[in-house]
């Protein structure tokens, strides 16, 4: 059985709440980068709130309907991003939340890398039927890489964001756990 | 239209902490019945502890516990007690417990019907891929109850249980989906009549 | 048109109220009863509850409104005696952007089928557009729910998203769409249909 946490170009370790935060608090301040994220309107927050948001996660213990992780290069361990996985238990569908923290790192293959790893975990480990996830359409970079992922596009709810003034979409996309294995499948 | 609650004596109607703490003593000083009880270890307690405990338990709906009462469908009088606990979720599988307080429903079907309409609900509305059970091996009927519902034995834990100066097996029984569904059609308490549901708004 | 004498919570045969602590428990928690009105409401498992549980439900509802102040809930009721028939709500309110999601549900399977859904739903367009100034309210539906799908379109919801095979229910999986309507589709839509009924 294949190594679940090891890719070509990255690695998943455990979210810890010092590490992480030492990054997200500089990650935060890209607004580029949270743009093509988040939804939201754009906050600070201190290393020591995003430090206790993420350890009061844990306080909870073990939660089957959550799954995220710290993503580092495999060169160099270096802290990149993140991605998590939301569950629907009773449904059996995750969606997914992934972003690469470090700007260097964008348009390398880094994202492709994550999402396959994200992928592989959600339907040989975690065996859901079905991926989700929304992007901004603005975010083409991010479209490319869901596609070659092997996401479908399955609609876009119209008019949703507003930034700068002015209004664009929400793309929503999905692939089927048939999908996956289809493309996946002397490689699960 | 038939709904996933009702079966053919019996419908599954909410666990009123309430109701079920003023139920309980009598339930439980029979001791045959505390005896035969197979529940999971929640609901073996006294009654006033159980009902702050039974109210914050039932009040969380987490997706993974689901408390029902029993009742007759002839009058509408509570008669037991169920419960399904997911405690494997990349098994799909959860434990299910079942009482009937009232003893002279005791051996009647109600047992049976209670069970066809729990598993209903396990793949049907939380899309469970199986269901287990624990059944002591002195309760003949209870497993006699089961195995109609299409349980199968999957094992036993030998002389677990320390009773009348002897030991006793506790039985594993365990039913598939697959299983399930080559004796039940999963559409017939739901089935959505279209005609039905585009005339209502 | 700048029509502030026209009553948001009343309508023709429904008005729009605040939760009733004392009286609507036991009825929600008959609806509650319910597996095929539950299952048409929400996609999460349909659960019995117990009037006790529907209150404290009520209490954390209306805390959250206060705390988050991103959800508005209306508890429906018949103008010929009161009773309570129903629960509409607008929820997961983005202010920054102007969206809301729609929730609403006729409760009692004998009150169904008279319009008063319709009625309903109008109202909560319009809470939605001229009241919270929202600029798009959006719709998430089960495929098998066909009568919402069919009101939605009614009032120009335009079907968005197809979730392809989303919810597992009845040992089988279903698509869940996504319906949008923004706001100047309402205006146009309000104008056509008060032109048509004045015609």
């Amino acid at each position: 059985m294949r190594d679940l946490f090891r890719g070509e170009r990255v690695h998943l370790t455990f979210e810890e709440p010092e590490t992480h935060a030492k990054s997200e608090v500089r990650w935060q301040l890209d607004s580029e980068f949270v743009r093509l994220a988040d939804s939201d309107p754009l906050e600070l927050s201190s290393e020591k709130k995003i430090r206790d948001r993420v350890e009061k996660r844990f306080e909870k213990g073990f939660q089957p309907e959550r799954y995220s992780f710290s993503v580092r290069t495999l060169t160099e361990d270096k802290l990149i991003g993140f991605f998590g996985l939301y569950l629907d238990l009773i449904h059996s569908e995750a969606w997914v939340g992934i972003g690469i923290g470090e700007r260097d790192f964008w348009g390398k293959g880094y994202g492709t890398d994550m999402m396959k790893i994200c992928l592989r975990y959600a339907f040989s480990e975690l065996g859901v039927q079905r991926v989700a996830l929304g992007l901004h359409a603005y975010n083409e970079r991010a479209l490319r890489s869901y596609e070659k992922a092997g996401f479908r596009l399955e609609g876009r709810t119209r008019q949703d964001m507003l930034r700068e003034g002015k209004r664009t979409d929400t793309l929503w996309m999905g692939i089927l756990r048939e999908e996956w294995l289809q493309q996946n499948g002397d490689n699960p | 239209m038939k709904d996933i609650f009702t079966g053919k004596l019996v419908r599954l109607s909410a666990f009123d902490p309430d109701e079920m703490s003023k139920a309980f003593p009598r339930w439980y000083l029979n001791s045959e019945y505390v005896r035969l009880l197979n529940s999971s270890a929640r609901v073996m307690q006294s009654p006033k502890a159980a009902l702050k405990w039974m109210e914050e338990e039932v009040g969380e709906m987490s997706p993974a516990s689901y408390f029902f009462s029993i009742r007759t469908l002839a009058d509408d009088k509570l008669i037991g007690e169920l419960g399904l606990d997911v405690f494997n979720w990349s098994g799909r599988d959860a434990f299910v417990g079942l009482g009937i307080g009232e003893t002279e429903y005791w051996g009647k079907g109600y047992g049976t019907d209670v069970m066809n309409v729990l598993l209903r609900f396990a793949f049907t509305e939380i899309n469970l891929r199986r269901v287990t059970l624990t059944v002591f091996e002195y309760n003949p009927r209870a497993i006699r109850s089961y195995e109609k519902a299409g349980f199968r034995h999957e094992g036993r834990v030998r002389q677990m249980l320390n009773r009348e100066g002897r030991r006793w097996d506790e039985l594993f029984m365990g039913i598939l989906r697959e299983e399930w569904l080559e004796l039940n059609d999963p559409t017939s308490a739901g089935e959505w009549n279209r005609k039905e549901m585009d005339k209502n708004l | 048109m700048f029509d502030i004498q026209t009553q948001l919570f009343e309508g023709k045969d429904i008005r729009f109220g605040p939760i009733d602590h004392e009286k609507d428990p036991q009825i929600e928690a008959r609806w509650t009863h319910d597996s095929d009105f539950m299952r048409m409401m929400d996609i999460s498992p349909a659960r019995p509850m117990s009037a006790a549980l529907v209150k404290k439900q009520y209490e954390k509802l209306e805390k959250q409104i206060d705390e988050d102040k991103n959800l508005y809930h209306f508890a429906i009721r018949a103008r010929e005696d009161d009773r309570l028939i129903g629960k509409a709500a607008i929820q997961w309110i983005e202010w920054a952007n102007g969206n809301g999601f729609l929730r609403l549900g006729i409760g009692a399977a004998e009150d169904r089928g008279k319009g008063y859904g319709s009625e309903a739903l109008r109202m909560l367009l319009r809470f939605g557009f001229a009241e919270l100034n929202l600029f798009r309210l959006s719709a998430i539906v089960p495929e098998y729910n066909t009568a919402a799908m069919a009101s939605l379109k009614k009032f120009g919801f335009v079907e968005e998203v197809r979730r392809r095979q989303s919810v597992e229910r009845d040992a089988r999986r279903w698509d869940v769409l996504v319906f949008g309507l923004l706001k100047d589709e309402w205006l146009k839509h309000s104008e056509e249909v008060l032109r048509q009924a004045q015609a």
